[in-house]
């Protein structure tokens, strides 16, 4: 007799399995996703989904095992699967503890652009009736620092921050000097179309280790086109501008977001050469916002989800060509879904949170002292809708603001894992809840899912990120390192 | 492959029981000291008063009635000065315990397991062999703090439980710049309160290896031979983490593995992404491995693709991950970022065709088990 056992004696004694929470849908024809509790995913085919279910599966089926060991099912031989599964989900919300780590400043609305489809900007000459002052902003930034988050991010905002940037030296050295006594993590993003950059400014930028966020929609005609101003130049500024911020700050420090237009549909390819061009590592493709001027000019009826994805999935197959070609090029918005798909940790961006991101994930402190619950919530305010408006910073306490019930009620009722449909949706520990977007729709915090365009999208970009990952070896290798950028 | 223990002929017994001894090549050290002292005797020298005589002559030299005099074979060479020895004045068994000018000295604490691995190097018996922790508490206090590394294994460490900690915290005391690496199956961390006192000696500088060698229990489980292992041990890497101990996880490559190697890192990527190093290990062709080759054997050639993309894994999450005990011809390109030169000095050869290849020298080479009983048969040359 060996002195060793077969592994068949390793197995549990009884074919009884348990079934640990999951969620599946289908992928195609044959094939279902499941996601499990932490958000790990499987594919397998109806069969054995079927089987599965029914504790039918038997434990030589080759499915049985990834099932066993990815915690879809727990049977005797090891009862370790809870343990992690928890572990993975106290890890994925680990952030909401830390609450509200993101602060955006409106430091003005003043804008010297013209874009049809901005939400908020004023072309006013009055510069004192559109920009915040010293006495909003630092009541602003006392709240700011009221939040219990070691790690706080202030951003400038505007209209064009630039035209009230001697707001922005007074919060940048006042946060600096009042968080001398608090020692939290303090960082600063100005985003900005660059047209008015200058050397002070970037200069001030680099002492104060000051982030640029700008905007580059395309090539020269497709970003004049986008975003009009006087002498039609903001393409060649905002080259200009980056390639000087780059030169003072590091070429780290300087990161641009585009808009999806009409016009930028059929021209993804062109998009994407112009952020090669530029020198930049990778490109977020986003659609367009239903907020402000957006809605007022239609430009976000101009295309629809269906469109927007074949910009998108055009895009990202675009991305993962110049990959295979030895490129290092991400896509971000894939690499947000991902790390939702293949890490246990939460990216923290706020379209995709549930509990969604409103206050929790970011709050806004709006020129006139107003503070919403987050930039799209201040848009929705610009078009007479106040429901996200959560006080005044000079009228309001911090605990009044975050315990408004104009940011309870819709976490609350937004909540996906509650949500109908939701909560049955394979797909929600990688969706978010976003209750401002579903109100400006719908008259709700919640919309109706089979209606909603929301839902569509972000549906078809998760079995299209899946779909590509799964059916070649390259692209799940470059994904999991997006997931881990 | 250096012979670290054997029978030497015994030319004088002076004393009975065995005891530990520092080799010297002086023989004019302070006559206290001598009594501490094993000399490797050299012609012209007077050996007088030293505790250990070893020479190479076959004859007992002059003047040492309170020696105990060894004969020495061609097998020692390499002892030198500062190396630690086992005696045993009684039977001639030498065993080398410490080699002053390696960086790869483990020390073994027995010889017991609670696993039985398909694998095992070092196949356990049931033997009360407490006397090598005894040893090891002595050896700790000889070894010179200046070294630079050293290894603790078995057999399994941690079932001697509160001794175990107790060596940790003299080694602490006796070696504070030394770094240590046990070797342990991690179940006995699954006793939170075990786990605590391990990480209140506060060593400044331990990692504790740990085996997991499937993301499937049931064939973790056949691996180690254990019901219930997976559990103890994932447990117990969990409970170590959570005392901020550092940990790596170790996973031997071989048939039984290979199949779900991808899925078992991307298991550790998933679940354990806080341990502190991933290896991925070549097969050693020793102990129970000669018997299950047939069940173990796969050749490194033929799981190469493999290795890269479970390396892909872990360097995509960005762990730290390592190859160790593989061949350079035997792998991609793309793990050569990973690629360790890993094999102990004393169990380390190259085949005689390798001495014109011209990656040698970045080369770890094979076991001197592999050159003796089976390796790849693709190792070839660069040139």
């Amino acid at each position: 007799m060996s002195l060793f056992q077969g592994i068949e004696q390793y197995q549990a004694p009884t074919a009884a399995y348990q079934l640990l929470p999951f969620r599946f849908t289908s992928l195609d024809q044959d094939q279902y996703v499941l996601t499990n509790l932490a958000g790990e995913y499987l594919i397998v085919d109806r069969r054995t989904l079927v089987e599965l279910q029914r504790h039918q599966l038997s434990s030589t089926d080759p499915a049985y095992c990834d099932l066993r060991a990815r915690h879809f099912l727990m049977d005797a031989s090891s009862l370790i699967g809870p343990a992690l599964l928890s572990l993975k989900l106290r890890t994925r919300y680990h952030r909401l503890a830390e609450f509200t780590g993101l602060h955006l400043f409106v430091v003005t609305l003043r804008c010297e652009h013209a874009c049809p489809y901005c939400q908020v900007s004023r072309q006013s000459e009055d510069t004192l009736r559109y920009g915040m002052s010293p006495e909003t902003a630092s009541a602003a930034l006392d709240l700011a620092l009221r939040s219990p988050s070691q790690h706080i991010k202030i951003e400038f905002q505007g209209g064009e921050p630039l035209l009230n940037f001697g707001l922005i030296q007074f919060l940048v050295q006042e946060a600096e000097a009042r968080n001398q006594r608090l020692g939290k993590n303090l960082a600063f993003v100005i985003a900005t179309n660059l047209a008015l950059i200058n050397d002070d400014i970037l200069r001030f930028c680099r002492d104060h280790s000051i982030l640029i966020s700008t905007s580059l929609d395309g090539p020269r005609d497709l970003h004049n086109a986008n975003r009009p101003r006087p002498g039609g130049d903001s393409y060649e500024r905002t080259i200009a501008g980056i390639a000087r911020a780059r030169q003072v700050l590091g070429s780290d420090r300087v990161s641009a977001l585009m808009t999806t237009t009409e016009a930028s549909l059929p021209r993804v390819r062109a998009i994407i050469d112009e952020y090669v061009t530029q020198g930049f590592t990778g490109i977020f493709l986003r659609p367009l916002s239903p907020y402000g001027f957006a809605i007022k000019t239609r430009s976000y009826r101009a295309y629809n989800a269906e469109r927007w994805l074949d910009f998108y999935k055009q895009g990202v197959d675009y991305v993962i060509e110049l990959n295979r070609q030895g490129m290092d090029f991400a896509e971000y918005y894939a690499s947000i879904i991902l790390k939702k798909m293949l890490t246990s940790e939460d990216p923290g961006y706020v379209d995709l949170m549930s509990p969604a991101g409103i206050g929790i994930g970011a709050l806004v402190y709006n020129y006139d002292g107003s503070v919403y619950a987050s930039d799209e919530s201040r848009m929705l305010a610009e078009m007479g809708q106040e429901q996200f408006k959560l006080g005044h910073v000079l009228t309001h306490r911090y605990e009044e603001i975050i315990s408004s019930p104009n940011l309870l009620d819709p976490l609350e009722e937004s909540f996906a894992y509650s949500a109908p449909m939701c909560h049955d949706c394979a797909f929600e520990p990688y969706c978010g809840a976003d209750p401002v977007l579903h109100y400006a729709l719908y008259g709700d915090y919640l919309g109706r899912k089979p209606e909603s365009e929301f839902c569509r999208r972000n549906m078809e970009m998760f079995r299209y990120l899946i779909r590509k990952m799964e059916s070649d070896p390259f692209v799940k290798q470059l994904f999991m390192k997006w997931a881990n950028r | 492959m250096l012979k670290l223990h054997g029978q030497l002929p015994i030319l004088h017994a002076a004393t009975r029981a065995p005891y530990l001894v520092t080799v010297t090549k002086n023989a004019r050290i302070p006559p206290d000291l001598k009594q501490a002292r094993a000399l490797l005797m050299q012609p012209g020298m007077d050996p007088t008063g030293f505790k250990t005589i070893l020479t190479r002559g076959g004859e007992k030299p002059a003047g040492s009635p309170e020696s105990d005099v060894f004969e020495l074979s061609g097998d020692y060479e390499y002892l030198d000065e500062g190396d630690i020895l086992r005696v045993d004045p009684s039977s001639g068994s030498m065993r080398c315990l410490y080699r002053r000018n390696s960086i790869h000295n483990t020390i073994l604490l027995t010889e017991q397991c609670n696993h039985y691995c398909l694998m095992c190097s070092q196949p356990p018996k049931q033997a009360d062999d407490s006397c090598l922790m005894d040893e090891a508490m002595e050896l700790i206090g000889m070894i010179p703090p200046d070294t630079e590394a050293l290894g603790f294994s078995g057999g399994e460490p941690t079932l001697y439980g509160h001794r175990f900690v107790e060596l940790l915290r003299h080694t602490k005391t006796r070696l504070p710049t030394t770094a240590i690496d046990v070797l342990s199956n991690g179940r006995a961390f699954k006793d939170m309160a075990f786990a605590k006192q391990y990480a209140a000696v506060q060593h400044p500088d331990l990692l504790t290896g740990i085996p997991i060698y499937s993301d499937d229990p049931v064939r973790h489980d056949y691996v180690v031979q254990s019901r219930g292992a997976f559990d103890d041990t994932i447990q117990g890497i969990l409970n170590l983490k959570a005392v901020e101990q550092r940990v790596e996880i170790r996973i031997v490559i071989h048939r039984q593995t290979v199949d779900r190697l991808v899925r078992t890192c991307e298991f550790i990527a998933r679940n354990l992404l806080f341990v502190d190093h991933v290896a991925l290990m070549g097969l050693e062709i020793t102990g129970f491995t000669r018997p299950n080759l047939g069940l173990l054997w796969i050749d490194p050639f033929d799981y190469k693709d493999v290795l890269s993309e479970a390396m892909a894994v872990l360097n995509a999450y960005g762990m730290a991950a390592s190859v160790y005990n593989h061949q350079l011809c035997t792998v991609n390109t793309d793990v050569r970022v990973n690629y360790r030169k890993s094999i102990s000095d004393w169990k380390n050869e190259y085949l005689d065709e390798c001495t014109s290849c011209t990656k040698r020298d970045e080369c770890g080479g094979l076991f001197s088990s592999s050159k003796l009983y089976k390796h790849s048969a693709h190792i070839r040359l660069f040139t």
